[in-house]
């Protein structure tokens, strides 16, 4: 196995498509562990941490673009982007432990192609775009078009997400992560849900997000449980047809983890929970 | 019984910590040799299988690979526990469990052994297996050892059926027609492993000569030694075994899964080989404890006096035969006083693991099972659970459940101090219940070494044969210190290795304080009666005329008075012109070892959306007889509450229909973190054991027998439905619901 320092974007892409078995080193929080089971065998590993720009968080047209190998603790610590994401940060940083935080990335998160990847559900509410860089240069994707299936992506053999964008949005909206596992920390998600709610000046739902984790091949938008709640103020009504959608559009699979009856029901309650947090983080009252 | 103790009871910093916080302490895996090769073994991914056979040509031709073994590689001996524990170690003919080791190779790296291990071609013929206890007692079940059938057991039992037990007095019958309410139930609990967080690991250096040099991660080397030389066909003087730091056992290093392996590899190489197990590993092939399928009736007449009891336990404990659902038997109604009661326990072999001890061995399952039903009764006939307890408690004169009468025993104390605990009246918040449980392990005495060696400067050096996991170095120097009359800080002891103190049994049973205590204790006594001795031979006068005060000799009778006392430092700086160097020692087998009981008190909140649990505080009480360093038995009871509640809520061997585990990590086998918990409080209670000159019952085992059934308790409570299973999952929690 070769081991190589990429100095920019283009010479990672390049590597990419002369190299089959190549693999990306960010924080390799994942990559580390599959090469330790023998799960992964590279034959080249294209370390991508020395590249200019994508340790950054810049602003950008009043949203946050946030490089590939930006580490969740650089997430957390980060003010503004707290302030402004506080849904995809609080994602971000349930991803693995204290130490592992240090090395994690969100967009690391996102190509591992994890259905119950912490950040993904975040980011799909969000509406995250991710920047996509390949041989015939770059392009824009939006998060949700990215997943495929458990460790799959729509990104070709020779592409990589150089960064992903988290869009403005208005000033009474607000985001919320929620994960169910049966300890408090150090653990996979057996359901999750992300919720982006942006509410009008009398507290009524306008626009929703909603975006469930673990209960299906990827991370998946429920538009249903997001039309559930637009036109509301989170009334007990409509939080039960938003965890009514969820349910309904949940289709998981039993495993050690959970059953499946048991994740569809947990992934409504998540829902409606992240909900009442993005809608007093949006300013509105419950 | 001595009262005014010194130096018992203080909380001195602890002996080895320094070398843990800074690293420096060498553990399994941290010792490395010149010309040392690195081990792996290979595994079985059959839950029964036929070995057909085995071609480990591409393997011995790869470069840099030393010798390869399978099986075949191992004689036969004569002891048949030993013979198990051999292919245990090393399948022969039959694969019996997932993860069963089947080869081993020694190589020159890591790298090297990993890549020779695929070049191993195994031909297996699956055969059928079973994982269940129930079923694998059911008569049609796939028999995994032909002949070995427990005596007395009849056809309506298969051959895993290894052994029966029954316990009790009076005629339960006859208690339950006295009785105004009757519960049975059925429950089930998973198999749990001791989750000790350093793999077992050893390196092993057996010379052409015949000699052996054998480091590991253990809680008894001389049980080491033993085997390992009954399995290589050594004397035992020539296999010198030393045990390494200890990064946790709980009963799981109370046996070899790698060390008569390293051995054959190392005589096989000429060379050391070092063998380290991976976490996988250790989950797939080092002993669990049993899971347990039991039935448990009790009658109550109204007022909560219990009229009998009944319970039927029996226990699955993997691959070979087994001998534990005794200790379940005998503990399942030790905390009552009762006139009626039978247990009885089937042990039986299914393809898992071969069982090892967990704290307490079989005690938090039988224990689980009557402290729910007590419970149940306890809500159906509106009575107070302290109350019923205390009404029925054994206590001293109680003939036991097992047999024996008790002598002094603290359950009374406990549950009393539990009442008066402000936790037992604190008001409870929404969705939270309180869950009360007793628990009870015996301890244990056996077989003990202690060698102590008086300095010329006044200090003491003191060699013990028992690994140190539970705080025995500092405990072991304070009942020194303590007998001696001198301070903690002049003695230090150390765990001697195989060849340079006598033999000590395994680091079991909360022994250590006790039994090495008394040696310790008894060669104080030696060393001070020499010293009297020096100290009469200076003064010229007769032996008998001194005595030992305070750390000093003194001059009695007639001659008190006139010789100012002459202490310990003072007698030894002169030792090597008065006879010599001054020592004590001590070999012995105490067997008054006094039991322990424990009383526990939960709260559990219960998510009615989710079927999440959250301990909210938790308070333990328990009878250690006499708390040496109260720090670490503090620890103690924390720490066994701990892996109970783990226990509980979300441990268990998880097995696929193919027989093949599916969680062997630390993600998907939840122990309790961190964050999961409240501070445990600990309630030290002190009822003396009598059998102990300062009254040590030993206290590393009972913490770990009331949790399961306290939470269990506890939830049923919150939520208004109970559970009969463990672990209590939210899965399970919310279908409960």
């Amino acid at each position: 196995m070769r081991y190589v320092v990429a100095k920019d974007c283009p010479e990672a892409v390049a590597l990419l498509n002369a190299n089959n078995g190549a693999r990306l080193l960010a924080g390799g929080t994942d990559l580390l562990v599959q090469l330790k089971q023998g799960a992964a065998k590279p034959n080249i590993l294209i370390d991508i941490k020395k590249i200019d720009g994508f340790g950054n968080i810049a602003a950008e047209e009043g949203g946050f673009r946030i490089g590939a190998t930006v580490s969740g603790a650089e997430i957390g610590a980060h003010i503004a982007l707290k302030a402004a994401w506080p849904g995809v940060v609080e994602a971000v940083e349930l991803i693995g432990s204290t130490q592992v935080q240090g090395r994690a990335t969100m967009v690391g998160n996102l190509c591992n192609g994890s259905p119950a990847a912490d950040s993904v559900p975040a980011m799909l509410a969000a509406g995250a775009v991710a920047r996509v860089e390949g041989p015939g240069g770059a392009r824009d994707v939006p998060v949700a078009d990215l997943l495929k299936g458990p460790g799959r992506t729509a990104l070709g053999s020779a592409e990589l997400v150089s960064s992903v964008l988290l869009p403005k949005r208005g000033a009474r909206a607000g985001d919320a992560y929620l994960r169910f596992i049966p300890r408090t920390e150090m653990d996979i998600a057996v359901a999750s849900a992300g919720v982006n709610l942006e509410l009008d000046a009398g507290g009524v739902v306008v626009a929703a997000r909603v975006a469930l984790g673990a209960v299906a091949p990827t991370a998946i938008l429920v538009p249903e449980a997001a039309a559930a709640l637009v036109g509301s103020r989170l009334e007990a009504s409509a939080l039960d047809a938003c965890a009514t959608a969820c349910e309904a559009a949940s289709n998981p699979i039993d495993d050690k983890r959970g059953t499946a009856e048991f994740r569809t029901r947990i992934a409504g309650v998540m829902a409606t929970r992240a909900a009442k947090t993005a809608y007093t983080r949006a300013g509105g009252s419950l | 019984m001595k009262q005014d103790f010194k130096v018992l009871g203080t909380r001195p910093i602890r002996p080895d910590g320094l070398d843990k916080v800074t690293g420096k302490a060498m553990f399994g895996a941290d010792k490395s040799v010149t010309g040392m090769l690195h081990a792996r073994v290979l595994r079985s991914p059959h839950a029964h299988a036929e070995i057909v056979s085995i071609d480990t040509s591409k393997a011995e031709a790869l470069a840099g690979v030393k010798a390869v073994i399978t099986g075949d590689d191992f004689e036969d001996v004569d002891n048949r526990w030993t013979r198990y524990t051999m292919q245990n170690c090393m399948a022969q003919g039959r694969a019996l469990y997932d993860g069963h080791a089947v080869a081993a190779v020694a190589a020159v790296s890591k790298k090297v052994a990993a890549e020779a291990l695929a070049l191993i071609e195994v031909t297996y013929k699956p055969l059928p297996h079973v994982t269940d206890v129930d079923e694998a007692m059911a008569p049609d079940a796939p028999v995994l050892h032909e002949g070995v059938k427990g005596r007395n057991l009849g056809d309506d039992v298969s051959g895993n059926t290894v052994g029966y037990y029954s316990f009790g007095h009076g005629d339960p019958e006859t208690g339950f027609a006295e009785a105004d309410e009757v519960i049975e139930r059925t429950f089930k609990t998973a198999a749990v492993h001791q989750g000790y967080i350093e793999p077992q690991a050893c390196l092993a250096d057996l010379g052409a000569d015949g000699r052996g040099e054998l480091w590991c991660c253990t809680q008894g080397h001389y049980e080491v030694r033993r085997i390992c030389a009954e399995i290589l066909h050594m004397d035992a003087s020539q296999l010198r075994v030393t045990a390494s730091e200890i990064g946790g056992g709980f009963g799981g290093k109370t046996t070899v899964f790698i060390e008569p392996v390293a051995l054959k590899l190392s005589q096989k190489a000429g060379r050391p080989v070092k063998l380290v197990m991976s976490r996988e590993e250790v989950f797939r092939a080092t002993g669990p404890t049993m899971s347990a399928s039991m039935d448990v009736k009790i009658g109550m007449a109204k007022d909560g006096r219990i009229t009998g009891a009944h319970a039927r336990l029996r226990y699955q404990g993997g691959a070979f035969p087994y001998q534990m659902v005794m200790l379940g038997a005998m503990s399942a109604f030790a905390a009552y006083d009762l006139e009626h009661v039978q247990a009885e326990g089937w042990d039986v072999m299914t393809n898992r693991p071969k069982m090892i001890s967990y704290r307490a061995p079989g005690a938090p399952m039988a224990v689980y099972a009557v402290e729910s039903v007590v419970d149940e009764l306890c809500q159906k006939l509106g009575l107070d659970p302290l109350d019923v307890r205390i009404m029925n408690a054994a206590r001293e004169g109680s003939k036991s459940s097992y047999g024996p009468t008790f002598k002094a025993i603290g359950l009374v104390e406990a549950l009393e101090a539990a009442k008066a605990h402000p936790h037992y009246s604190a008001p409870l918040a929404p969705n939270t219940g309180r869950g009360v449980s007793c628990g009870f392990w015996f301890n244990f005495g056996g077989q003990v070494s202690v060698s102590m060696a008086i300095n010329a400067d006044g200090t003491v050096n003191l060699i013990e044969g028992n690994p140190d996991i539970g705080g025995s170095r500092a405990s072991i120097s304070m009942m020194a210190a303590e007998a001696l009359g001198i301070e903690f800080d002049r003695v230090r002891t150390i765990v001697g290795d195989t060849a340079s103190v006598g033999f000590s049994d395994v680091t079991d049973g909360s022994r250590v304080t006790f039994a090495v205590g008394i040696a310790t204790i008894n060669a104080a006594k030696a060393a001070i009666k020499e010293m009297c001795k020096r100290a009469a031979m200076i003064w010229e006068i007769d032996e008998e005329s001194v005595e030992w005060i305070d750390g000093a000799a003194h001059a009695v009778g007639h001659n008190a008075g006139t010789l100012p006392p002459m202490t310990l430092a003072e007698i030894a700086a002169t030792s090597g012109k008065t006879g010599g160097p001054i020592a004590g020692h001590h070999e012995g087998a105490p067997d008054k070892a006094g039991v322990s009981f424990g009383v526990h008190l939960v709260d559990v909140e219960v998510d009615p959306e989710t079927g999440f649990t959250a301990i909210k505080r938790y308070t333990a009480f328990q009878d250690v007889g006499k708390a040496i360093h109260p720090a670490y038995v503090e620890g103690q009871i924390q720490g066994g509450a701990v892996q109970g509640i783990g226990w509980a809520l979300n441990e268990e061997y998880i097995y696929g229909e193919d027989g093949r585990l599916q969680n062997p990590g630390f993600l998907d086998y939840r122990i309790p973190v961190a964050s999961d918990l409240p501070m445990i409080e600990p309630v030290i209670i002190e009822v003396p054991n009598p059998g102990h000159p300062y009254g040590v019952r030993g206290c590393g085992e009972t913490a770990i027998v009331p949790p399961l059934a306290a939470v269990s308790n506890g939830v049923a409570r919150a939520i208004g439905a109970r559970l009969y299973a463990l672990p209590m999952s939210p899965p399970k929690i919310l279908k409960a619901l």
